[in-house]
């Protein structure tokens, strides 16, 4: 698991690359949180490499939206694969995230 | 009476040859020259030993008499396996087959899945069998084993008849042959394979008429006559006892291994910096008290299935937890959402993760588990699914390219019997070229040294010692590749260099050596009864390149998993001109010994050597030579060009 990310216009692209699982899952939450205490609290994160979530990555994910709601932004997730998509759809979580279909897309509208 | 007669020879053989090896060890080793005495010596008491088991598989020359009548209701599938071969001649088996007078299914089993072949089949109204979609890409195929029990899955009959794709069968061979299997311990009938494209002199040495005979007979005297994997009766009842036996067997070796993994891939999760939360360790102490109390009942021998399924459930139950927990935490993280939030978190509120969405999380392959890769290897190990071959029944063993050796020991070892029927009731086509042949007898030595390494007949449970004996035997002709270059280099090293291995050509020699040299050609010639055995002599020495390199590469593939470089064996005449190159090494021995012998003459003509000794290996080197000569002779064959009054086949 790998992940990075740049600071754009309006928001912060993160990258997971790899597989989001047990083991990787407390990383990402890390992760953003250090991207938001860094000062970004739109997050974007660019799930294009993501191959594989198990429920605690989708529990890190729901961490990471509550951490940027809390310091007055939102996250929100892009380019969404095929097994992320039917764990979002199976747990209903694609009622609380939209999936966008790409990065540039996610706050395009606001 | 020629059974007493050969037993009479064989006591002369074994006693003029003890008499004569116990003398070289004990009284003529040149220890000057040990570098060769020595290897000298092993290499005859080699020689000594092979001639031995010989005498003793001939001591029970078993010649039977006609099979009773056949049970008329025996069902019976003739299974004729194809690779790559010519679909002409598949089909002239296959309608061969099909004219065989007992009632039977005819089946093409095609590992090629040649749809032509199909449609011929359909055409005919010849069953058509290929790999079913089991046998997946990553899964071991195991050639013409592997092929064969494919087709049992598929197939019902209570007998097998298998023929390759060459072998033509008379219409009585069933006939002939089942009545054996009245006896219900007979497991297998094997009958000769015999060739129709080979002229009376046999260049390629193809027919293996002393095999093929007092070889077979008398290894059946002993129960132990072998499977040869063509032209042969099964008993489907016996090959699939063998493939349950093995599947235990295996399931309980690959669970005991998983077993014994875990504790290091618990402890390595455990380690790993990643793995801090406390619901991890909670599952890791989960799987941990699963495997333990799952070895206990493996010791305590409960059934397997029973103790698999219930570390399944154990972890299953504990993961869910880890799941539940996780989507516990989601939902608490989405409530202070909710609570903190201006915006709505969606449109009917806070979702809830529905009970069926966490099992479906919780399942194999989303499983959180699945992250500690070691454990997760070790859960997949502990099932009796036997996951890493195509079907978790192999009737046929597959330790081996030569299936049929290794198939029959474990028969024998289960207490099944065996029959020999010496009578050619199919006809086969033999290589017609030296290429062909060589990658042929490169294949069955290779096999052989394989079963040999792998399941050694001198300690297998289950055999009697006769029948070990008679395994090994046939093993033990196939080291004969490194005694032959030993006797090469004997007479090279004496003609060259005035080096004697035995510390002197005296009396004592020849009165020891003579006697056991003639016993032993007459034992050949009373057990043979006349049959022509000189071919097969030639080539057990000539082609030593072949013999060493098998051994070389199935011990590699053995001990240390290398592949063999196995091919399959053409059916087909391979092109070109002669292929000398192929017999490169011997070309290279054949040159040294003859020149070894002008020096040794030139020596003795100027008195740096004595008569008597370059006399013996003057000799010796002729009769090298005669013995290479048939090489050349292999090299210049052009194939099987059928002489004016037709082939002794019956028409077909």
């Amino acid at each position: 698991m790998e992940f990075s990310y740049e600071v754009k216009d309006s928001y912060a692209e993160v990258k997971a690359d790899g597989r989001l699982n047990m083991v990787s899952a407390p990383k990402l939450r890390e992760f953003v949180t250090d991207v938001i205490a860094g000062g970004s609290n739109r997050i974007v994160v660019n799930l294009e490499n993501t191959a594989f979530m198990d429920s605690s990555g989708l529990g890190a994910l729901i961490g990471c939206l509550k951490a940027a709601r809390q310091a007055g932004g939102d996250l929100r997730i892009a380019a969404v694969q095929p097994q992320v998509n039917m764990v979002l759809k199976l747990t209903s979580m694609d009622k609380v995230l939209t999936a966008y279909p790409t990065a540039e897309e996610a706050f395009s509208n606001d | 009476m020629t059974r007493f007669w050969t037993r009479v020879v064989v006591v002369l053989t074994v006693l003029t040859g003890l008499n004569y090896i116990a003398w070289r060890w004990a009284a003529s080793l040149n220890w000057d020259a040990w570098w060769i005495a020595l290897p000298l010596v092993v290499a005859e008491t080699y020689s000594l030993i092979d001639v031995m088991l010989f005498g003793m598989t001939v001591w029970k020359l078993k010649i039977r008499k006609e099979a009773p009548q056949p049970p008329h209701d025996a069902t019976v599938d003739v299974f004729i396996t194809t690779y790559n071969e010519d679909l002409d001649m598949v089909l002239t088996t296959a309608l061969a087959a099909q004219k065989i007078r007992h009632p039977h299914s005819t089946w093409i089993l095609d590992d090629g899945a040649r749809p032509e072949l199909k449609a011929l089949c359909e055409q005919h109204g010849l069953g058509y069998v290929t790999r079913s979609e089991d046998w997946t890409k990553d899964l071991p195929r195991h050639a013409k084993a592997g092929n064969l029990n494919n087709a049992l899955m598929v197939t019902h009959g209570e007998f097998l008849l298998i023929l390759d794709a060459d072998q033509i069968p008379e219409p009585d061979i069933l006939e002939k042959t089942l009545g054996y299997f009245n006896n219900r311990r007979v497991a297998l009938v094997q009958t000769p394979q015999y060739f129709s494209n080979v002229p009376d002199s046999d260049p390629l040495g193809s027919q293996a008429p002393l095999f093929y005979g007092p070889i077979q007979q008398g290894k059946d005297g002993w129960n132990a006559a072998f499977f040869c994997g063509s032209n042969a009766i099964l008993r489907r009842e016996a090959l699939m006892q063998l493939g349950l036996v093995g599947y235990v067997k295996e399931t309980e070796k690959s669970i005991r291994r998983a077993l014994a993994a875990s504790r290091a891939a618990i402890k390595q999760a455990r380690k790993s910096a990643d793995v801090e939360s406390p619901l991890v360790t909670e599952v890791l102490d989960e799987v941990e008290a699963a495997t333990r109390e799952a070895q206990e009942e493996v010791d305590a021998g409960r059934p397997l299935s029973e103790v698999t399924y219930r570390v399944r459930r154990r972890v299953d139950a504990a993961v869910q937890t880890l799941v539940q927990a996780d989507v516990a935490a989601l939902q608490a993280d989405l409530e202070e959402i909710a609570a903190m939030e201006l915006a709505h978190v969606g449109e009917s509120g806070v979702p809830v993760v529905a009970d069926d969405a966490v099992q479906r999380m919780s399942a194999r392959d989303w499983s959180p588990l699945g992250a500690l890769e070691s454990v997760q290897a070790v859960l997949d190990a502990l099932t009796v699914e036997r996951s890493n071959e195509a079907q978790p029944v192999m009737p046929l063993a597959t330790i081996s390219v030569t299936e049929d050796m290794a198939t029959a020991m474990r028969m024998h070892a289960m207490g099944w019997e065996s029959v020999y029927h010496h009578e050619i009731l199919a006809y086969g086509l033999a290589p017609e070229d030296i290429a062909t042949m060589l990658t042929q007898r490169l294949r069955w030595a290779q096999g052989t040294i394989q079963v040999l390494l792998r399941e050694n007949p001198l300690v297998q449970k289950g055999l009697k010692i006769g029948q070990r004996l008679m395994y090994f035997a046939t093993m033990w002709t196939y080291l004969s590749g490194f005694a032959a270059v030993i006797y090469f280099a004997a007479p090279i090293i004496y003609l060259l260099l005035g080096i004697l291995p035995v510390s002197s050509l005296s009396w004592d020699f020849f009165i020891r050596f003579i006697p056991f040299m003639v016993v032993n050609q007459l034992l050949f010639a009373v057990a043979g009864r006349g049959i022509p055995t000189w071919r097969g002599q030639q080539y057990s020495l000539a082609l030593f390149p072949t013999w060493i390199k098998a051994c070389t590469t199935a011990a590699r593939n053995v001990w240390f998993g290398r592949p063999l470089g196995f091919a399959v064996t053409p059916k087909a005449r391979q092109s070109g001109g002669p292929s000398w190159s192929l017999i490169r090494p011997q070309i290279v021995v054949s040159v040294l010994l003859a020149l070894a012998a002008v020096v040794g003459i030139v020596r003795l003509a100027t008195g740096l050597a004595e008569p008597l000794g370059t006399l013996v290996n003057v000799v010796w080197v002729v009769f090298d030579l005669v013995v290479m000569s048939i090489l050349v002779r292999a090299v210049l064959y052009k194939g099987y060009e059928p002489a004016a009054e037709p082939a002794n086949r019956e028409e077909s």
